[in-house]
């Protein structure tokens, strides 16, 4: 081994890959009012983007396509959304059924627990609380355990929860049809709460006596999911 | 430096080729590379929206970046470790050090200059900047995919954070490896030399004049091989 002559000099490589370590660390830490700046920042530019590609930029205000399955399940050629349980009538309801009830038309942003939020989603879609009505909650009624046709996913709600004008069984989304990826044909929008209460590929609506925690709460998610109350998280809350 | 008679073969005073990267070393930089670029395929399948609806699959091509992610440093590491990393661990060095010269130049380069009189060791302080860059990738990656991938360790707040770094490192590198990819196609020579591990006496004194008198020197001394 021959004494080179690049021994010396500063240890620049060594400073660059801890002082990307040190951002890094920082980043994480305190990550999300970072995001949210970023977010404020970016607002002008991806809003006058007729590409769409900046929304693709971190922190841009894009939805981001979760699913806990291997893949976007794909809805049974008859599909219906169930309504059961503590109820005085349960429903089968087709598609055609839901649009055929009064819509309810919400424009409010989507809020995700790992720290992406949407501005300004349009919605359609039928109150939550209409169609309790319509089936009729049996006293012994407390809570509601949603179901996806994912074969796995479930969300709970207390009642007066799933009451509020702002909680709607959503066919409609951006203005389209309800895609596959966001949920389609049927998904639940609890517009005060953090993405993961807002199921996807919703099937099955069951009145219970007590609410059972949903597939994230099992993973230490809040069950009372209010966004900015909730989740060790301060974003500004949906009202 | 000895003035060289015109008409004198380059053997006369010097080897033609020298040898630049050894067979771990390369090894080890195309093994980190593949892995690199199925990190950046399947990320690409996770982030973008349209790629993630037409492919699906996630949770496979979840598994797939993560355990990937898990084993990009191995070859690096494995490389590291034994006496047969010794010609890794000697270039580590030189990539870390930066002279005077590297500053001189990557202040010229930056400013869109060409770096002439600058003359460059092994590796141009480019190099040394693009290797430490990725080192740092490396470290930042699998510290924020670590958060994001067992979320449940940490405060559900440090996910943001996380998320937010991964992607806006991932973009950077990127940029940065698609850099580096262009630079090794518009320098052949320098390309060649990662999978052959050598290069001309030509390209190295052209581009790592002061490395080559180095290599002279050490090969008048022992006449031994130089690295």
């Amino acid at each position: 081994m021959v004494a080179s002559t690049e021994d010396h000099g500063a240890p620049i490589g060594r400073r660059v890959v801890l002082g990307m370590l040190g951002l890094g660390a920082a980043g994480v830490v305190g990550g999300a009012p970072l995001v949210r700046a970023v977010g404020n920042f970016l607002r002008p530019l991806t809003a006058n983007d007729p590409t769409g590609l900046s929304d693709l930029l971190p922190g841009a205000g894009a939805f981001r396509l979760y699913t806990v399955t291997s893949g976007f399940p794909i809805a049974p050629p008859a599909y219906r959304l169930v309504v059961d349980g503590l109820v005085d009538r349960p429903l089968s309801l087709s598609l055609a059924d839901l649009e055929a009830m009064a819509p309810v038309h919400l424009v409010k942003p989507f809020q995700c627990v790992t720290g992406w939020r949407v501005p300004g989603v349009h919605w359609t879609g039928v109150a939550l609380g209409h169609l309790l009505d319509l089936a009729g909650v049996a006293k012994a009624g407390r809570a509601l355990r949603f179901e996806s046709f994912d074969g796995v996913y479930t969300e709970s709600l207390t009642l007066a929860q799933a009451r509020r004008p702002d909680v709607v069984v959503a066919y409609r989304m951006l203005g389209a049809p309800l895609t596959r990826e966001h949920g389609g044909p049927v998904r639940l929008y609890v517009a005060p709460m953090y993405g993961y209460k807002s199921i996807k590929w919703l099937q099955r609506i069951s009145v219970v006596d007590r609410v059972e925690p949903g597939y994230w709460e099992h993973y230490g998610y809040a069950v009372d999911a209010w966004v900015g109350r909730s989740n060790g998280r301060s974003d500004p809350p949906i009202g | 430096m000895t003035a060289v008679p015109a008409g004198v073969p380059a053997e006369a005073h010097g080897p033609a080729r020298l040898a630049r990267f050894d067979r771990v070393e390369r090894l080890a930089h195309w093994l980190t590379a593949l892995a690199f670029l199925v990190l950046v395929v399947t990320g690409a399948m996770l982030y973008v929206p349209a790629l993630a609806a037409a492919v699906g699959r996630r949770a496979l091509v979840e598994r797939a970046h993560v355990d990937t992610g898990l084993a990009l440093p191995l070859p690096l590491v494995v490389s590291l470790l034994g006496s047969w990393g010794r010609g890794l661990r000697a270039d580590l060095r030189r990539l870390n050090r930066w002279s005077q010269l590297d500053r001189l130049w990557l202040g010229r380069v930056a400013r869109g200059q060409r770096p002439r009189g600058l003359a460059a060791g092994k590796f141009n302080a480019g190099q040394k900047l693009n290797t430490a860059f990725t080192g740092g990738v490396m470290v930042v990656m699998l510290m924020t995919g670590a958060v994001m991938r067992w979320s449940y360790f940490w405060p559900l707040s440090w996910r943001t954070g996380a998320t937010f770094v991964h992607d806006a490192v991932a973009l950077a590198f990127t940029a940065v490896a698609l850099g580096h990819v262009a630079m090794a196609l518009s320098h052949p020579g320098a390309l060649r030399s990662m999978f052959t591990g050598e290069v001309s006496r030509q390209w190295a004194e052209r581009h790592a004049p002061l490395w080559l008198e180095e290599a002279d020197g050490a090969s008048r001394a022992d006449g031994a091989g130089f690295r």
